[in-house]
Parts: C-alpha cells; structure tokens; sequence
C-alpha cells in the first residue's frame, strides 16, 4: 500500500478495486497514446505551415480546393473504433464482476451518511451481536463485507478508494455496495458526493485485520461501558450521562441518544470529528471544547465545560476503550 | 406582414442612392432611446458577448480566490460557507451565464452576416432575450453579493438545497434566477431555429450553411427540448421550499433522483449545445488559415447533430453512483463511449484540413489548431469516465475537474478568444495585434495545461470535488500548488487578450472588409457592417460565395446584384430546405418594449423572491402592458407600404 496517497486508487487493496484497476490502467493509456498520437499528428501539420504571421501574410497564400481528404475520417473512425469497442467489452464484463453484492457475504454492515459522519451497524446474529459505532470500519481481511447504505439527511457518497468504489448514500432508498480486503491495513474513505459545509471532513477510516484480531475486536465493542474508577471518572459519567447524553451514546450507560455518533468504546478508536483528528486524550480536549473553530458548522452544541469538567469527562471516556 | 406577401421584390444593383435610402430605414436612433431601444443583431450580439465576459471575468476571479485557498494545505482564507458559495457560483457564472451566452452573442451577430439575410427572424424578441439575460444574471449576482449565493452547486442536488438544509435565501435566489434565465434561453433558441429555417438569402440551401450554424441550429433545438425540464425541477425546488410541496421530499413520498434525473436530462445536452457552436467556429475559422475548404463538410455537420442526439441518451453518466440498475447504467455506459465518434469525426476533419491545406499561423489560428488537443485530452478523459466501474473511481473527483475544464476552457474559451481574433476586425473594422495575440495564446495555453493537466493526477490520487482544504499527508501538496499557479498564469494571458482589445480598439491596424481572404458572406460586407448588412440581398451557389473562381464551382453566387428590398424595413423570407425566396418580411422598428418588458419581468421575480405578492402583481401589470405595447399593430409599418409598391 502506497502510504504517500492514502486515497489513490491506482494502487489498490481490496477486491472490488482490483477488479477495475486493469480497465483503468488500459483506458488511461489508450487515452494518452491517443492524446501524443493526435498531438504528433498536429505538430507535423503545423511544420508544414508556409507562414507566420496576420492578415497580409494570410491573403499572400492562394486558396486552393485541395484533396478531399475524407478517408482522414473514415479512417480516424476505423482505428477509434477498435479501442472504444475494446473499452465496450471489457466495461461490461468488469461491472458484471464487480456490481454484484455477495449473496453470502461474512458481514453485513448498515451504513448511514450523516452531516458530517458515518453511522456504522455491525448487523450480528444472534440480536445481541448487533451494535453501533461511529467513522470506523473493522472488517476481517479476505472476506466479503456487504455494505447497505443509507440516507439519514442529504446525500453523501461511500468510497475507500483502494477497497472499492463509489456508491451514493440517498435518503428513501438503501444501496448496497460491498469490501473486501486482500491486504491488512487502514483505509481512508473520503464522503464523495458534496453534503455541504463540512463535506471535506468526513472520513470513514476501514481497519481491516486478520481474522483473530477482528474477532477480538468485536468481541470488545460488545462489552459494556466501563464503571468509572476513580472520582474524576465518576463526575466525568455524571456529566456525559447529563450533558453529552442527549444526543450520544454509550451503551450500558444513562447516555442512550443518536443524535450524534455513538461513542462507546470512543478510546478504542483511531480518529475524532470523522477523520479531522487522530484519538488523543489533548484532541478529545480540544475537540469537546473548541468542536466549531476546529469544524465550522458541525452540530455538536458547544458545552461550555469549566477545566475541571472537562478533565473529568476526558477521565471517564478514556476508559471507554 | 400580410400586405407585402405579393409585391414581387425588385433585383437591382447597388448604388449611393440605395444605400442611403436603406440607412434612413436601418440606422438606430441616436440617444438612450436609441441605445435601449436597439433591435439590430450586431449590437444585441455584441452586448451578449461584453456581457458574457464581464461574467466570464468575476467566474475567473472567484476561482482564483478557490485557488489560494487550495494552494496549500489546512489553508484558512475563506470559511467552509464561503468557499461553497464561491464554488457554487463559479459554476452558475461560468456555465450559465458566460458559456452559453457568449456563443449566443456571436451566432446573433454572425447569423444574419452569414445567411445573407438583414436581421434576425424577430429581433425584438432577440433584444427581449439579451435584456432577461442580463436582468437574470444581475438577479443571480444580487444573491451572491448580499450572502445568498448558490451553496450547493452548479447543479444543486436535494436534499441538501431543501428547505431543511438550506434555509436561507441562497437556494431561492438559484431557483427563481434559473427560471428567469430559462426565458432568455428559450425565446433565443426559438429565434436561432426560425432565423436558420426562414431568412437565409435565396440559394443559400441547408448543405451550404457555415458548421456555426450548424452547430448554434443542433444547440438550439436541443435547447428548446431540454430547459423546460430545468426550469420545472427549480420550479418545483421553489414550491417545495416554499409552499411545502413534496416533490423532493422521501417524507412525503417524493424522490431525491428525480432532481437528478431532471437536471441531468437537461444537463447533458447543455454541454453540447455550449460547445457544438464553438466547435463550429473552429470548422469556419480553420479552414480560412488553411487556405483550402474544411474536409469532409457533410460528415461534420452530420456529426454535429448526430452528437446532439446521442447527446440526449447519456445523462445517467452523471449518476452511475447513485445505485442504478446495472442493466439500464450498461445502455448509458455505451452510448457514452459510443458519443466519441462523432465528437471524432470533427477533430480528423480538422487534422485532415490543416494537413491538406496550407497553413498560416495567426492568433486566431493558433486558438483554433490548438483546441483540437484540448478537444482531445477533454473527449478522452471523457472516454474513461464513461465506464461504469472506473467512473465509481473517478467520478466526484478532481479527475473529473480536470476533464470538465478541458471540455468547457478547451472547446469554448479557446474558439471563442480565436473567434474574437478571427472576428473582431469585421465588428469594429480593426484588427487586433497579432504580436500581442502571440502573447496572449501562449501565455493562457501553458498556463491553462499547467492548471488542468496536474488535476486528472490529483483526481487519480484520489481528491474529492468540493472540498474548501485538505489535510498535508495526502499527498496532493505540489499538484495543488502548480494548479493554482497555472490558474494564475492562465488569468494573466486572458487579461492580455482585454489589454489587445483596448490597445486595438482605436489604434488597430484598419481592417478591409475582407482582411483574411475568407469566404463566406459576412466578408463581402464593410468592416463594420453597415445597419442594413447588405444593400442588395446576394443570391448564393456555393458553400464559398467568396472563394468562387478559385475552386472548382459549376455556378457563381450573385453579390453585386440582388434584391433591393428598399420599400421598408425589410428583408427577404425563404424556404426551409432549398432557400427559395418565398416572402417579404418586414422587420421591426426600434423599440423598448422589450426592456420594459424585462423590467417587468424582473420586478415579478424580485417580488417572488421576497415573497411580496403585491410587487409581483404590480410588476405583472407593467408586464403585460409591455406585452400588449409589443403586439400592438402598427398602422405605421403598413401605411409605408403603398409608396414604394
């Protein structure tokens, strides 16, 4: 995985992606062969030019009928058409592989485009392996995840560019697009349909493992909050569960809204505010704080917490891991 | 009209006496009632062509304040709610109100120039045109200067341009702009389509026309077929925020595709009819540098219009991620790789003519021939984002940013600055400087590939659209800040062309009336036109009226004898098909009817837009008494007619 462009997909790690890549790469070249083909075509003409320069030394050059030159245009679509029907072809043989959702996919995931973040379900049998979390995906590595997509405001657009490609999340229709891993690693989605002011800042980030450490990994979204354990903790839940409790989540706890992302296991997670922050104790801080200087128009309400309640809710959702 | 069907128009030649007689008749009256109340094409044309780059100026600068935000990473110029703005009103302003005028503007001065005729078929409708133009463009630029320009986009999907989302006043400013800009597209396509049928000189035949025509005609009825379907879907975004319609709404059974699928219908087509006549100037212009006629005329004008159709079957390429069938996206996907053929036909007629022919360089030359490779990087880059799969890569990113500047910069701004090299001397009887010109061309070729070429890797490194920063680890740094660079060179080269204009415009070197040794019948006129355009209305036999001697035609067209049509403000009226003169038509005075008609028209809207029904009704009576002053009958205009009969 190129690290240097985190969402080029002409370096691909998943399936669906894989599967495009070859069309890509030919209908890239034929396009810049045809681009130098027609340039060179052009610039030889032009050398044959008999003068440079404006009006007088445009009347100076006699007009003459000169040959038809219409086999230029038959030919010209003779040799287009071949690369085009190539193109054709091969364009409806990779949609035929890659659009498709599996029909018995290892997971299944409902996914909801928010202003500005991604609601995730892990759809789990029995009931009670089915939870909620918030701009991140863990999916085992070499296994299809189907994804069912979902509108909950405007539209957004779900893409990891080395995984898979796009497909829209619209309100009043649920759209199904699918992810599998071919190599562990982190991999960063962009929303790709424009969603409004925070549109550049919703990110969903696809941590896909090895089987164990996946397992283990759901294993732990499953476990309940933990207790406070100290007394800044303590104050800490009682101000999440007050304050934070309307609209977020923390399973096992008071705090039960979805308004906003869930936050359960919130220390657990690699980034803040979709993708604008990597998951600190000083971030979380300053996020909780200063949540519009840092994302002009998101909806999270600024709390006004004194320094001390703000180290206790830190306190208390640190141990959410 | 009537009482000058069966007068037989006289053939005469010309002579001093006739051409005063005809400028009594044609000449505008001096004043601002003469400047307000102009209906001669030329000047309409040129207004449509001043204004469209005054458009075309604020366009360029709202993106060269998006540029330096995006010069670098994490920048903070401008705020999230500013940048959409910019963004959303850089593509209103370039695609509405500069693209598409701005050829309207030459197809109206040019068309009457090139069919032989004296005006266009209405010309007060076509002054009535202009005026909504610019009053609906004003209309949209009073939303964006008071905080209230378009958030969403050029092309404004819901939910996020409803009510709920968007409550402000920006998404009504778009919508009421947007129907009130549809009038003047719609009345100018009508005029362009009856204009092309009905007032081409006698001779001049549907295979003789200029590809400008040919291109501005497919626009038109393209036009006509497809703003109704915009005009609707902000109709019914206006009722929907408004007056709670649910058109657009899941709550209340309503569908957010049917936007979509009502913008795009209208959307795809647009394209076309915003490069199709530019793309017919260059099929006009070229060949005249090449000393020879354009190769394979039919095909090219078959290919334009075979385009339009095609055209009309590719819109859900807009829209392949929004979890269509795979069956219906697969017929979308091939008429969208299929479009490519007759887009190529153009460019190896184009390739073939320069090859065959006997090039000279000029600016405008230069403009032309190098419109050809933006054509193609613009068509291919379209190529790839016609499959369905790899367009679920690149489409809502920069790659497709790149792909549509080359399209829109590529296939319009480069024939229309050729066209105003190739054309200016006609209009203001000076040509421009052609050392300056070499300036020019070069300074906005390099730096518009320095912007747009980097971009189809900033797309393919996967930047999304729309987006006012991005963070430093991904790796798009240096593309950006050469893309902004380049806009920056590109905005320096479009500013000498505005220096040569100025420069040109009383100290040019004076222009015959036919300073390139071109052949269609614009040409056969003085630099400038006279109001009347021609004094005797020629009667054409070759595709080349000017060019006739030196290539190989059986008859010769008639310049120096024609009809007099000197009774009244007239001109002659012709066959569809074979352009037999069929029929006096007499034109119109001067009038301001249709500016206080576009008056009318924009209080109505100003009215709606504050929600003042009183305003709006008010504004309604001066509209229909516009109308009614319009369509008044003349007893004037017929009264004249027994004197001269």
């Amino acid at each position: 995985m190129n690290t240097a462009t985190p969402l080029g997909y002409l370096d691909s790690a998943g399936t669906r992606a894989d599967a495009i890549l070859p069309l890509t790469w030919y209908m890239l070249i034929v396009s810049i062969l045809v681009c130098v083909i027609i340039g060179w075509i052009l610039v030889r003409a032009l050398r044959r030019s008999r003068a440079n320069g404006g009006d007088e030394e445009t009347r100076a050059v006699a007009v003459e009928e000169g040959p038809s030159g219409t086999h230029w245009i038959r030919n010209g679509l003779l040799i287009s058409s071949v690369p085009l029907l190539v193109a054709l072809v091969w364009t409806m043989v990779t949609l035929a592989a890659v659009s498709g959702p599996p029909a018995r996919p290892a997971l299944t995931l409902d996914v909801v485009g928010h202003q500005w973040w991604w609601e995730v379900t892990y759809d789990g049998t029995p009931a009670a392996h089915t939870f909620t979390t918030a701009n991140e995906i863990h999916i085992p590595v070499g296994q299809r995840v189907l994804v069912r997509l979902h509108g909950a405001d405007v539209i957004h657009s779900f893409w990891v560019p080395k995984l898979s490609g796009k497909t829209d999340t619209i309100p009043g229709q649920t759209n199904l697009s699918w992810l599998e891993a071919r190599v562990p690693g982190v991999y960063t989605g962009p929303c790709s349909e424009y969603c409004g002011e925070q549109h550049a800042h919703m990110m969903v980030q696809v941590v896909a493992q090895s089987s164990a450490q996946f397992d283990q990994w759901f294993a732990q979204q499953l476990q309940p909050a933990t207790a406070p354990t100290d007394s800044a903790s303590e104050r800490g839940a009682a101000l999440f569960e007050y304050r934070c409790g309307a609209c977020h989540q923390i399973r096992g706890t008071q705090a039960g809204a979805h308004a906003g992302p869930d936050l359960s296991h919130i220390a657990g997670r690699r980034t803040l505010a979709a993708g604008l922050l990597p998951n600190t104790p000083g971030t979380l801080a300053a996020w909780i704080e200063n949540a519009h200087g840092l994302k002009p128009g998101n909806q999270m309400p600024n709390q006004n917490l004194t320094g001390g309640e703000l180290m206790d809710v830190i306190a208390y959702l640190e141990l959410q891991r | 009209m009537k009482s000058a069907d069966l007068r037989i128009p006289v053939v005469g030649a010309d002579s001093i006496a006739h051409q005063s007689r005809l400028l009594e008749l044609w000449e505008g009256k001096p004043g601002l009632a003469g400047f307000f109340g102009s209906v001669d094409h030329k000047h309409i044309g040129v207004r449509y062509i001043v204004t469209a780059f005054v458009f075309l100026v604020l366009g360029g600068l709202e993106a060269l304040a998006m540029r330096l935000q995006l010069a670098g990473p994490d920048r903070a110029l401008l705020t999230p709610a500013q940048y959409d703005q910019l963004f959303s009103t850089h593509g209103m302003t370039m695609i509405f109100l500069y693209a598409s005028p701005v050829l309207s503007g030459f197809s109206n001065y040019l068309w009457p120039l090139l069919l032989g005729s004296r005006d266009m078929a209405f010309p007060r409708l076509n002054a009535f045109g202009y005026w909504v133009y610019l009053a609906s463009g004003i209309f949209l630029y009073v939303g964006f200067l008071t905080g209230n320009g378009p958030n969403d986009g050029w092309f404004n999907y819901v939910p996020y341009a409803s009510a709920a989302y968007n409550p402000g006043l920006n998404e009504d400013f778009y919508s009421l702009g947007m129907v009130f800009l549809g009038i003047s597209t719609s009345v100018g396509a009508a005029n362009f389509i009856v204009t092309a049928f009905r007032t081409r000189a006698p001779g001049m035949s549907l295979d003789r026309l200029p590809i400008l025509v040919w291109g501005t005609l497919t626009a038109s009825v393209a036009n006509l077929i497809v703003v109704p379907a915009v005009s609707l879907a902000f109709l019914m975004l206006w009722m929907d925020r408004q007056f709670g319609t649910q058109f657009f709404n899941t709550v209340g059974g309503g569908q957010p595709l049917l936007w979509q699928h009502l913008f795009w219908i209208f959307g795809h087509p647009w394209v076309y009819a915003i490069v199709l006549p530019a793309m017919g100037m260059v099929s006009d212009g070229l060949p005249v540098f090449c000393r020879r006629p354009l190769v394979g005329y039919s095909l090219v004008a078959v290919s334009t219009v075979a385009t339009m159709i095609l055209g009309f079957g590719v819109w859900v390429h807009h829209m392949f991620a929004t979890g269509l069938p795979g069956i219906g996206m697969s017929f979308f996907s091939a008429a969208s790789i299929a479009i490519t053929l007759p887009s190529a036909v153009a460019v190896f007629a184009w390739l073939a003519t320069i090859r065959l022919g006997k090039p000279v360089i000029t600016t405008a030359f230069l403009f032309f021939a190098s419109m050809i490779l933006l054509f193609v990087i613009g068509g291919v880059s379209g190529f790839m984002t016609a499959s369905v799969p790899v367009d679920w890569q690149l489409t809502d990113t920069y790659f497709v940013v790149a792909h549509l500047h080359y399209v829109l910069i590529g296939i319009n701004v480069f024939p229309v600055v050729g066209a105003i090299y190739f054309w200016f001397p006609k209009m203001r009887g000076r040509l421009l400087d052609e050392k300056l010109g070499r300036w020019n061309f070069w300074t906005m070729f390099i730096g518009f590939n320095l912007c747009f070429l980097p971009m189809h890797l900033t797309g393919l490194l996967g930047m999304p659209r729309r987006v006012y920063t991005y963070a430093p680890e991904m790796g798009w740094t240096t593309l950006n800040l050469i893309t902004s660079i380049g806009a920056f060179v590109f905005a320096i080269g479009v500013l000498l062309l505005f220096v040569n204009i100025a420069r040109s415009w009383s100290k040019g070197k004076i222009a015959s009336a036919n300073p390139w040794d071109a052949p269609t019948l614009e040409w056969s006129v003085s630099s400038p036109p006279p109001p009347y355009n021609f004094a005797l209305i020629p009667k054409v036999a070759s595709r080349h009226p000017l060019w006739e001697g030196r290539l190989p035609a059986p008859e010769r067209s008639s310049l120096d004898r024609g009809l007099l049509l000197d009774s009244g403000k007239e001109t002659i009226g012709s066959t569809a098909l074979d352009a037999h003169a069929d029929m006096i038509l007499e034109m119109p005075e001067d009038s301001l009817a249709p500016l206080f008609l576009s008056l009318g028209l924009a209080g109505a809207f100003a009215g709606l837009i504050l929600k003042l029904w009183v305003v709006t009704a008010i504004f309604g009576v001066v509209l229909a008494m516009a109308l009614l002053w319009w369509l008044w009958p003349r007893r004037a205009l017929r009264e004249r007619e027994p004197a001269h009969g």
